[in-house]
C-alpha cells in the first residue's frame, strides 16, 4: 500500500485549519475588492469599463485570472492524471499561441475601435459594424447560454473542492452518508462564494474585478507551485516522483491494450488521439468572442497596455500548467493504480469514482494525504477558489453589462435614464443573474461531466470568433453574411451538443472503441461559420461607405 | 512584407505544435520531466518570443493613435 492509502486509511482527527484559512483569504479577498469599490467614480463608464484606466499588470493578471477557470488547478491536474503527459500540449501550449494571437489581433483592434466610438459590449459593436439591430437580439441568447453553463462549472466546482475539503469538520450539523459526511453542504458553499463576489461587483463593476482578480491569480499562481514543491518533496523530490509515474502517461499514443479485455471501453481512454490533438487548436480561439474578455479587454488604459498581455501570457499559462499536469502525473504512482476502470477500495474511499468527478479531486486528496498539513492545504483550496472566482465575477459583470446595453438602453434616448439610474439597473441585472446562476447551480449540482460542459462553452464561442475575425478584417463583410454566420454555428453546435448527449465528451467519426479519436465538433462549427460568412457576404449588399470609414481607419 | 513573415512564423508554430516525433518517447528530461511536456513547456517559452517580437515589429502604432483621437 502506497503511503497516500495508508494515510487515507488511518482515522486522522479532522482539522479546521483548512476552512479558517480558506475563511480569511474570502475576508482579503473581500477588503481588498471593496477597497477598490471606494475608487469608483460612480459612473456607469466606471462601472462598465473601469473609465479605461488599467494599466498593463492588472490588465495582464485580469485577462489572465479570468480566462483561467477551475480547470486551471483542479482539471489540468485530474485531466493529466487521466490522459497522461499529452495534456499539457492539448490544452495549454496551443492556447499560450493562440490567445495572445486573439489580443494582438482581436483585443487591440477592439479595444481601439469601442474606444473611439463608445461601446462597452460585443453586441453593440456588431449592430454597428453590420447595421443591424437584429443582429443583436440574434447573438444576445447565444451569448447568454453560452456564458450560463461557464458560470455553472464554476459555482458547482466551488462545491466539488469545497466538499472534500471541509469532510468531516461538522459531523453534527451538516451530517451525510459517504465521504463527504460533516462537510459544507452546498447550499452555503454557493451562498458565501456567489455572496462575496456579488459584494465586490455590486460596490465597485469593472474596477473591483480588476483589483480582486489581480490578487486572485496572484494567490493561485502561487499555490499551484507551492504545492508542486510540497508534493515533490513529499514524494522525495522530482526526480523520484517522476520515476514512478504509471508507463503509459509518460506517451501521448493512446492506450493500446485489448479493446476485448475492457469491462467498458468508454472508461480507458489514456493518452491523446493525433486527430483530437490537432483539431482541439479551435478551442482557445474562444477568447476571441468571451463578453467577459472583451469587457475586461475595454477597461485597458491604453492599446501599450496590451504589451504585457501578449508577450507574458504564454508564459503565465506555463508557470500554472507544468506543476499541476505533473502533480496528475505523479498521481498515478502515487495511487499505484492506472486511473481508470476500477479502482482498489481505498482510492475509492477517498476518491469517490473514477468518473470526472472523482478525477477531478487528484489534486486536493494528493495535497490532504501527501502534505500532511492543515494549513498548505487550506491555502492550496483557498488558491483553487481563486482561480474560480476570477472568472465568476467578470461573467456576472458582463451579462448584467449586457442586459442593462443591450436589451434595456438599447434604441431608448439618451435623456431617458440618468447615469446613476443606469448603475442601478446594471446592479439589479447583476443580482438577478447572480440568484439564478445560484439556484440553477443547486439543482444541477450532481452534474457528473461538468469539465465537459466547460468545453462545449467554449466550443460555442471559438465557433463565433470567425464573425469578430471577418468583422474586423474584411470590409466585404455583410449583415447578411453575419446573420449566416452565426446562424450556422448554432445549428451545427446544437446538432453535436444534442449527439453528445446534451453535454459528453464527443468527437465527430470517432472509432467504436473511443469516445475522443474523432474531429472535435469546434474544428466543423469554425468552418461551417466562416464558409456561411464569406459565401453569403459576397453575395449580398456591401455595408455603407459610412460604416467602412468608422471601422476601418 | 513584414505581415508574410509574422504569418509564415506563425503557421510554422501551430505545425510544430504536432511534434508528431514525441509521441512514442517517454523518457525524463533532466531526470524528472517527461519530453512531450518538456517540448511543449518550451514551446510556450517560444510562443512568448515570438509574440515578443510581434509587439516590438509590427506594433499598431496608427491605430494606437487612431484611438487616442478620441480623448
Amino acid at each position: 500500500m502506497t503511503p497516500i492509502l495508508a494515510a487515507a486509511e488511518a482515522a486522522e482527527a479532522v482539522s479546521k485549519v483548512p476552512l479558517i484559512v480558506i475563511v480569511i483569504y474570502l475576508g482579503l479577498l473581500l477588503g481588498l475588492a471593496l477597497f477598490s469599490g471606494r475608487l469608483f467614480k460612480g459612473t456607469s463608464k466606471d462601472y462598465f469599463v473601469a473609465s479605461h484606466s488599467i494599466g498593463p499588470f492588472m490588465l495582464l493578471m485580469s485577462v489572465f485570472g479570468t480566462t483561467m477557470t477551475a480547470f486551471a488547478l483542479v482539471g489540468s491536474t485530474g485531466k493529466a492524471f487521466q490522459k497522461g503527459v499529452g495534456t499539457y500540449g492539448l490544452m495549454a501550449s496551443s492556447s499560450g499561441l493562440i490567445h495572445a494571437a486573439c489580443f494582438f489581433l482581436i483585443g487591440i483592434k477592439v479595444w481601439s475601435i469601442a474606444k473611439r466610438h463608445g461601446y462597452v459590449t460585443q453586441i453593440q459593436f456588431f449592430r454597428n459594424r453590420f447595421e443591424s439591430n437584429g443582429l443583436g437580439y440574434l447573438l444576445f441568447p447565444c451569448l447568454v447560454l453560452l456564458v450560463i453553463p461557464y458560470l455553472l462549472i464554476g459555482v458547482i466546482g466551488s462545491y466539488r473542492v469545497m466538499g472534500p475539503a471541509t469532510a468531516g469538520m461538522f459531523p453534527e450539523l451538516f451530517p451525510q452518508t459517504g465521504p463527504l459526511d460533516g462537510s459544507l453542504p452546498p447550499w452555503l458553499i454557493g451562498l458565501v462564494i456567489c455572496g462575496v463576489v456579488l459584494a465586490y461587483i455590486f460596490a465597485g463593476g469593472s474596477r473591483a474585478a480588476a483589483w480582486a482578480n489581480t490578487f486572485q491569480t496572484l494567490v493561485f499562481m502561487a499555490m499551484g507551485v507551492l504545492a508542486f514543491y510540497l508534493i515533490s518533496k513529499a514524494l522525495g523530490g522530482v526526480a523520484a516522483a517522476s520515476e514512478q509515474i504509471y508507463p503509459g502517461h509518460l506517451v501521448r499514443t493512446p492506450d493500446t491494450l485489448d479493446v476485448a479485455t475492457k469491462p467498458d471501453p468508454s472508461v480507458r481512454e489514456i493518452g491523446i488521439p493525433p486527430i483530437q490533438f490537432l483539431t482541439y487548436m479551435f478551442i482557445p480561439l474562444s477568447v476571441g468572442m468571451f463578453p467577459h474578455l472583451f469587457q475586461h479587454w475595454l477597461t485597458a488604459k491604453s492599446a501599450k497596455s496590451f504589451r504585457l498581455t501578449v508577450i507574458a501570457h504564454p508564459l503565465c499559462i506555463m508557470v500554472v500548467w507544468v506543476p499541476c499536469v505533473l502533480i496528475g502525473l505523479w498521481a498515478t504512482g502515487v495511487f499505484n493504480t492506472p486511473p481508470a476502470d476500477t479502482w482498489p477500495a481505498p482510492v475509492v474511499k477517498i476518491m469517490g469514482s473514477a468518473d470526472d468527478a472523482g478525477v477531478g479531486k487528484v489534486l486536493s486528496v494528493v495535497v490532504k494525504f501527501l502534505i500532511h498539513n492543515p494549513l498548505i492545504a487550506g491555502m492550496v483550496t483557498a488558491g483553487i477558489l481563486a482561480a474560480i472566482m476570477s472568472s465568476l465575477d467578470s461573467q456576472f459583470l458582463c451579462l448584467g453589462t449586457i442586459f442593462t446595453n443591450d436589451i434595456v438602453l438599447h434604441n431608448k434616448p439618451k435623456d431617458k435614464y440618468t447615469d446613476k439610474q443606469i448603475v442601478l439597473i446594471a446592479r439589479g441585472f447583476v443580482i438577478a443573474i447572480v440568484l439564478l446562476t445560484y439556484i440553477l447551480s443547486l439543482v444541477l449540482k450532481n452534474v457528473q461531466n461538468v469539465f465537459d460542459l466547460a468545453v462545449w462553452s467554449f466550443s460555442g464561442f471559438a465557433a463565433l470568433t470567425s464573425l469578430v475575425f471577418t468583422a474586423l478584417y474584411w470590409k466585404g463583410a455583410t449583415k447578411a453574411g453575419a446573420y449566416a454566420c452565426v446562424i450556422a454555428v448554432a445549428v451545427s453546435w446544437f446538432y453535436f451538443f444534442a449527439k453528445a448527449g446534451w453535454g459528453g465528451e464527443y468527437t465527430v467519426f470517432s472509432s467504436e472503441h473511443r469516445s475522443d479519436d474523432g474531429i472535435m465538433p469546434v474544428a466543423i462549427c469554425f468552418v461551417l461559420g466562416l464558409v456561411s460568412m464569406i459565401a453569403v457576404s459576397l453575395f449580398t449588399k456591401k455595408p455603407s461607405d459610412e460604416t467602412i470609414k468608422k471601422f476601418f481607419p | 512584407m513584414k505581415t508574410a513573415i509574422i504569418a509564415i512564423v506563425f503557421i510554422a508554430l501551430a505545425v510544430l505544435h504536432q511534434d508528431t516525433w514525441n509521441w512514442d518517447k517517454g523518457d525524463l528530461v533532466f531526470g524528472f520531466i517527461p519530453v512531450g511536456l518538456a517540448y511543449h513547456a518550451s514551446y510556450s517559452i517560444a510562443a512568448a518570443i515570438f509574440w515578443a517580437c510581434v509587439v516590438k515589429f509590427a506594433w499598431p502604432t496608427r491605430l494606437e493613435e487612431w484611438a487616442d483621437g478620441a480623448d
